[in-house]
């Protein structure tokens, strides 16, 4: 089938954000709730995942590319819509604006991140709790992660609600309507969990 | 007696040729009781001057059952996508603004060129194949209440609204819209039809086709008919991803 492509980089992109980037955010966000119980145990929760056996691989193929391929894929999404929220003021409108410019504002924030902490690492810096606190020391910093943290949870919660319709798994309007109360109730409670977490380093 | 008398008034985005910048225009027309937008378009016809008092050349729409079902006349009234001539002008808002649906390449004034709709329909196979070379006899029959359900689909009278309303329907991309997808989902529910679904869903699985829809749900807001366009997408989405599963791991091919 020739023209089909565009059906499966769709598919997979849609696939990749829920598995296994999605799951890898919530991980990710769980292990560093740990720091609000102090810094040894998040310093202790960090190096168990460090020493995950595989590291690297899992590291290059359960984040590394799946993420590259969705944020590429999803900027490429973002670009050819042409945004009307002013014309079409409709709650699912606007949903779809934000889960656009929420992916724009996670791919900025993801990449400073990763700089700032995993290629520093692999540079010989030390990731752990001590790092955290200096970087948000600064409020400037501060602010930007917790932007970065609400853009990157919102975007995956709204993201699940359209994965579900993405897989025809919710198919109804009464279904989608619950949908959008599910994950929303997933953005709030995620979004307690990172801030919670991120302010354990401030 | 009064002398002042009760006008109407319009701002027409208006446009020479399919390759000229489009101009606005402004118009005052005498009011009538239960005028619509079509009405008035005729008196602007019949006596072509503008607001200023200037004679110009009549504005050009498109038009023919005058009563939503033909879809010819859909135009963007005060922002919003719809059919002109149920569009009554006591329910709008003055100045009332006129603009074509730029969605679909201008013709002239309000009048676009909707033929990648009817391509469209060519493409997805929105029609039941019945001729042979002889008489095949009665086709299966359909329960009464699947026709009543897939009555409300055949509604559809291609007028490009929902299309005019969907961010990823534009310029940048190739997404085929709303309507031609759901027509798959009546085609396809039809006891004939269904002996061609497979087709069906392998045209909707090409480039520009179902997986383009990002849920901005807009349609489904917008159609003059209430279909339930969003509802038919999210069922076309499971259709597909059973036939993508048939279609690589292998199993009867139709
Ligand atoms: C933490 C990282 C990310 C996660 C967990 C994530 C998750 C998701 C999920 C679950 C979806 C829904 C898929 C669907 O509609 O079926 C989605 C959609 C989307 N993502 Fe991401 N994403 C991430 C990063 C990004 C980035 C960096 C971009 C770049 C701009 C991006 C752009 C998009 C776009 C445009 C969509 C909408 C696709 C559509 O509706 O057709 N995402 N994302
Ligand atoms: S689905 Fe509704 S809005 Fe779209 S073309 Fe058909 S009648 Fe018009
Ligand atoms: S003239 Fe047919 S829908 Fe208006």
């Amino acid at each position: 089938m020739a023209g089909n492509r565009e059906f499966f980089y769709r598919r997979l992109h849609s696939l990749l954000g829920v598995i296994p980037v999605g799951l890898f955010l919530v991980q990710h966000l769980v292990v560093n709730h740990f720091a609000t119980r102090g810094p040894e145990a998040f310093n202790r929760a960090a190096h168990f995942m460090e020493n995950l056996p595989f590291r690297y691989f899992l590291e290059i193929f359960v984040i590394f590319l799946p993420l590259l391929f969705h944020a590429i894929y999803g900027l490429y999404i973002a670009f050819t819509a042409k945004n009307n929220v002013s014309r079409y003021n409709y709650f699912r409108n606007w949903m779809f604006m934000l889960q656009r410019l929420s992916g724009i504002i996670t791919l900025i924030f993801v990449t400073w991140h990763v700089w700032e902490t995993r290629v520093q690492a692999a540079f010989g810096a030390e990731v752990n709790y001590e790092m955290m606190a200096n970087i948000v020391d600064n409020p400037m910093m501060l602010g930007f992660y917790v932007l970065g943290i609400i853009s990157t949870v919102f975007h995956f919660s709204n993201g699940l609600w359209s994965f579900f319709v993405s897989w025809g798994i919710t198919v109804t309007p009464r279904s989608q309507q619950i949908s959008t109360y599910v994950t929303m109730a997933i953005f709030v409670a995620l979004s307690i969990v990172g801030i919670r977490a991120i302010l354990a380093f401030a | 007696m009064m002398s002042e008398k009760k006008t109407v008034r319009f701002i027409i985005t208006r446009q020479d040729r399919p390759d000229s910048p489009p101009y606005e225009e402004e118009f005052e027309i005498p009011y009538r009781p239960n005028m619509n937008v079509i009405s008035a378009l005729m008196e602007i016809r019949r006596n072509p001057v503008n607001a200023k008092g200037e004679k110009t050349t009549p504005v050009v729409w498109e038009m023919n059952c005058l009563e939503e079902v033909c879809g010819a006349c859909s135009m963007v009234i005060n922002g919003k996508p719809r059919q002109s001539c149920t569009a009554l002008i006591d329910h709008l808002e003055q100045p009332i603004r006129l603009e074509p649906m730029r969605t679909f390449p201008v013709v002239r004034d309000l009048q676009v060129d909707r033929s990648r709709m009817f391509d469209s329909l060519k493409k997805v196979k929105a029609w039941i194949p019945i001729d042979g070379t002889h008489d095949l006899g009665p086709g299966p029959r359909m329960p009464e209440r699947k026709r009543q359900w897939a009555y409300e689909l055949s509604k559809c009278m291609t007028c490009g609204v929902c299309l005019e309303a969907c961010p990823n329907v534009n310029s940048k991309s190739n997404f085929i819209g709303p309507a031609p997808l759901s027509q798959v989902r009546l085609f396809n529910a039809h006891p004939t039809g269904a002996m061609n679904k497979a087709e069906r869903l392998e045209a909707i699985m090409g480039d520009g086709g179902l997986a383009n829809c990002g849920n901005s749900q807009n349609c489904v807001q917008s159609c003059p008919k209430g279909i339930p366009l969003t509802t038919s997408i999210a069922a076309l989405n499971r259709e597909v991803t059973i036939q993508a599963f048939r279609n690589f791991f292998g199993s009867d091919q139709v």
